[in-house]
């Protein structure tokens, strides 16, 4: 085992990098990655190392990156594209949606998409509008891609990897309000597949379910309970499509109780979908209504509201109270 | 435009494919070894923008004879171009505290303007009162000139609104982050206008136009292309309005811009010029006649103001990480305000005095926005609930009434 203290964005760093130093056909393409290395300094470094051919700085436009990774993948190669903000995909989101999530299928299986779309995700950054979205289930929604989200620097270190190397196109969110947040990562070995939820604490009376940014937010809110007397469950989602349902219905039946918690307003959002798969597989062992925690029906606030907006650490026990009140 | 627009270099009919790429083959691959001070110096003439570039006056101040456009500036009467000088100096003033305000966590973030004022005074002041400007987020000084007051502008970047301020006002829309969308918008804006039947009916009034605002990194987008597809076979009376700052964030022209801007807005059909951004006399002139020929049914046309961003991108922005500091210093020499001074002082125009009472009234109008800007108050929490829909809607209702309870839960807590 060898292990190394890095934050969200060195591990991102270091993975792209290893997936660039395995496979010569990985190639990244985006907005200022190259010399500034992405407005987050994700990409830093990897042009020098790489070359301007393999580390893309591309013209601003957010269709013609994406139409182009398309060609790019048809070639043989595979696309790691940076979109800046989350609100900037949409550019972009005919070709992800109408050629990358159904090429495959168009081609009768003939042609695969190995394209990675990094977004790095959600608000409480005190940024101006288009920079703190959640968008994930307008592409969770779209048969033909995977999504999946990291929430520590571990999971950036491989879920990104993992991401590279799989044959289908995947959505990969990262959350940028934790970019900065540090933690130990083993480089020796992946500490599970891509497509896997995990427990990241055990608990017996209730399950948090989270991902992303959120994630941390629900293990604080666990500990809170905890001094409580109340034991939480806290599930890393980590992939959000496809979702990893015997691992969530697992806890759930276990603790009979469970509040989904993501940043995305919760009407249409991704909660409805997990609540409604939750209540027809585990209807029995269900103590209360599965409850759901996010932001409200509104376009994303002017930042100095987005803390009223967020789910935060009283939000989340409120709805962990309400639902053991049942 | 009319008869000059014939002896642009761009108008002459293609033979046919030339015998040599239109790139040097040295310049085929990604790899370049691009030095742009190099670039710069090479540039002959006119302070870089090559000899299509029109510019009245030099960076050291000479005014450049224009047959074409002299007329313009000589209609301009001295209170005018005082008033430029004005607004030139105000709105950097208005730049410089905003950035200031930002440094001391006043405001979340700052776009400045800082280098690009003429090109945002001189094409600003070239509007009339009935035309409309659909901005980027960085035109404080097209703000400036429509009358906007700029402590509208800082909410945006405090983060209490989305912008705020009723774009009908003014006729000046909504700053748009989402590059190059809102060229889309003004092209729609003056098809409307052409469908109210108010271009060319000869009322200086009622004749309208509309000018969009955006940077060469937007011209890659595909809406601004669109635009102007739209534009070009509606013959709509819209001005395409490019400051071109040298730099989208981190990317650079030659990474960004396969020719020239300005010459592509041919293939669109439309004309294309490149006018000297630095220069406000130039930029008036230029902008006044594409607006003109707008209002007056003779359809749109492509401006492309070569400028440069003094400052960083934004104040979250780090430049040092690619751009070397000689290329600013190149373009510190070719600065709009101190040009504009030494012609204005060398032709009796304007005196000391007169300077001396702009500053006093950008310190006053700097003391005002900083204290207006500390006094701007948080919105209420259940704002956020506001102007979502026209109509009543029952989900934003029953979320507005719960996130009030929540709140209710937390009084008299402590
Ligand atoms: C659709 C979209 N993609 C990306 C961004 C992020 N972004 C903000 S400004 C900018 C560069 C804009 O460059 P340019 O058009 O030259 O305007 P300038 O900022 O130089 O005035 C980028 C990439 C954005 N705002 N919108
Ligand atoms: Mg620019």
């Amino acid at each position: 085992m060898s292990t190394t203290q890095m934050t969200i964005a060195r591990g991102i760093n270091s993975g792209l990098r290893a997936a660039m130093e395995k496979d010569p056909k990985v190639l990244l393409m985006g907005e200022d990655i190259g010399k500034l290395g992405g407005v987050f300094r994700v990409t830093e470094g990897l042009q020098k190392d790489f070359g301007e051919d393999r580390v893309i700085d591309t013209p601003l436009a957010e269709a013609g990156i994406v139409g182009t990774a398309i060609g790019m993948a048809l070639r043989g190669y595979r696309p790691v594209v940076e979109i800046q903000f989350d609100g900037f995909v949409y550019p972009a989101f005919d070709h992800i949606i109408s050629q990358v999530a159904k090429m495959r299928a168009r081609s009768l299986g003939a042609v695969k998409m190995p394209i990675v779309i990094r977004i790095p995700v959600g608000g409480g950054i005190g940024a101006v509008e288009h920079h703190s979205e959640s968008n994930e289930a307008y592409f969770t929604h779209t048969a033909g891609l995977k999504v999946v989200c990291c929430a520590n620097p571990a999971d950036a270190y491989w879920m990104i990897q993992q991401a590279v190397e799989t044959d289908d196109p995947v959505i990969f969110y990262e959350p940028k309000r934790r970019y900065w947040d540090k933690g130990e990562v083993d480089t020796s070995a992946a500490p599970c597949g891509l497509f896997e939820s995990r427990v990241v604490k055990e608990g017996s009376d209730l399950t948090l379910l989270a991902y992303g940014p959120m994630v941390k937010t629900c293990l604080q809110a666990a500990q809170v309970a905890e001094e409580e007397g109340k034991s939480l469950e806290v599930i890393d989602l980590r992939t959000l499509s496809p979702l990893d349902l015997p691992t969530l219905t697992a806890s759930v039946k276990k603790t009979g109780r469970v509040v989904i918690v993501h940043e995305a307003p919760t009407f249409g959002g991704l909660g409805g979908e997990i609540s409604a798969r939750l209540t027809e597989d585990c209807f029995y062992h269900l103590e209360a209504p599965v409850l759901r925690v996010g932001g409200y029906n509104v376009p994303y606030p002017p930042s100095r509201l987005e803390e009223d907006f967020l789910p935060d650490l009283d939000r989340v026990l409120d709805s962990v109270d309400r639902s053991l009140s049942y | 435009m009319t008869d000059s627009q014939t002896d642009r270099p761009g108008d002459q009919p293609d033979a046919d494919f030339p015998d040599e790429p239109a790139v040097p083959a040295s310049q085929q691959t990604s790899r370049k070894a691009a030095d742009p001070l190099a670039e710069i110096n090479a540039r002959p003439a006119q302070s870089g923008g090559g000899p299509d570039m029109i510019q009245l006056l030099t960076p050291e101040g000479q005014r450049v004879p224009n047959d074409r456009y002299d007329p313009i500036i000589e209609a301009l009467t001295d209170d005018e171009l005082r008033g430029f000088y004005r607004d030139l100096v105000l709105i950097r003033r208005v730049d410089t505290e905003a950035t200031a305000l930002q440094r001391q966590g006043e405001l979340g973030i700052w776009a400045s303007l800082l280098g690009q004022e003429a090109a945002q005074v001189g094409s600003g002041r070239a509007m009339r009162p009935q035309d409309y400007a659909f901005p980027s987020y960085r035109e404080h000084g097209v703000a400036w000139c429509r009358g906007v007051d700029p402590i509208n502008l800082l909410g945006l970047f405090r983060g209490v609104n989305h912008g705020g301020w009723d774009p009908n006002e003014k006729n000046f829309h909504l700053y748009t982050i989402v590059i190059g969308a809102q060229a889309l918008h003004a092209t729609g804006y003056a098809m409307g206008i052409q469908r109210d039947g108010d271009v060319g009916t000869g009322d200086e009034d009622r004749d309208a136009a509309v000018i969009s605002y955006f940077g060469d990194g937007a011209t890659s987008q595909g809406d601004v292309n669109e635009a102007l597809v739209f534009a070009g076979v509606n013959h709509a009376p819209t001005v395409f309005f490019c400051q071109n700052n040298q730099w989208a964030i981190s990317v650079p022209n030659d990474k960004q811009i396969p020719s020239p801007i300005y010459q592509r807005a041919r293939g669109f059909g439309l004309p294309g010029l490149r006018v000297d951004g630095n220069d406000v006399l130039a930029v008036y002139a230029v902008t006044k006649t594409a607006l003109d020929n707008a209002r007056s049914g003779q359809g749109p046309t492509f401006l492309e103001a070569f400028t440069y961003r003094m400052g960083a991108h934004t104040t979250s922005d780090d430049p040092t990480k690619y751009r070397i500091s000689a290329e600013v210093e190149v373009w510190k020499h070719r600065d709009p305000i101190a040009r504009f001074t030494t012609w204005l002082l060398r032709e009796g125009i304007m005196d000391k005095a007169f300077m001396d009472q702009i500053e006093a009234e950008g310190d006053e109008l700097a003391a005002s926005i900083r204290e207006r800007c500390l006094n701007m108050p948080d919105p209420e929490p259940l704002a956020m609930f506001d102007h979502i829909y026209v109509e009543e809607h029952p989900v934003i209702e029953t979320e507005r009434a719960e996130l009030a309870r929540y709140l209710e839960s937390f009084e008299g807590a402590h």
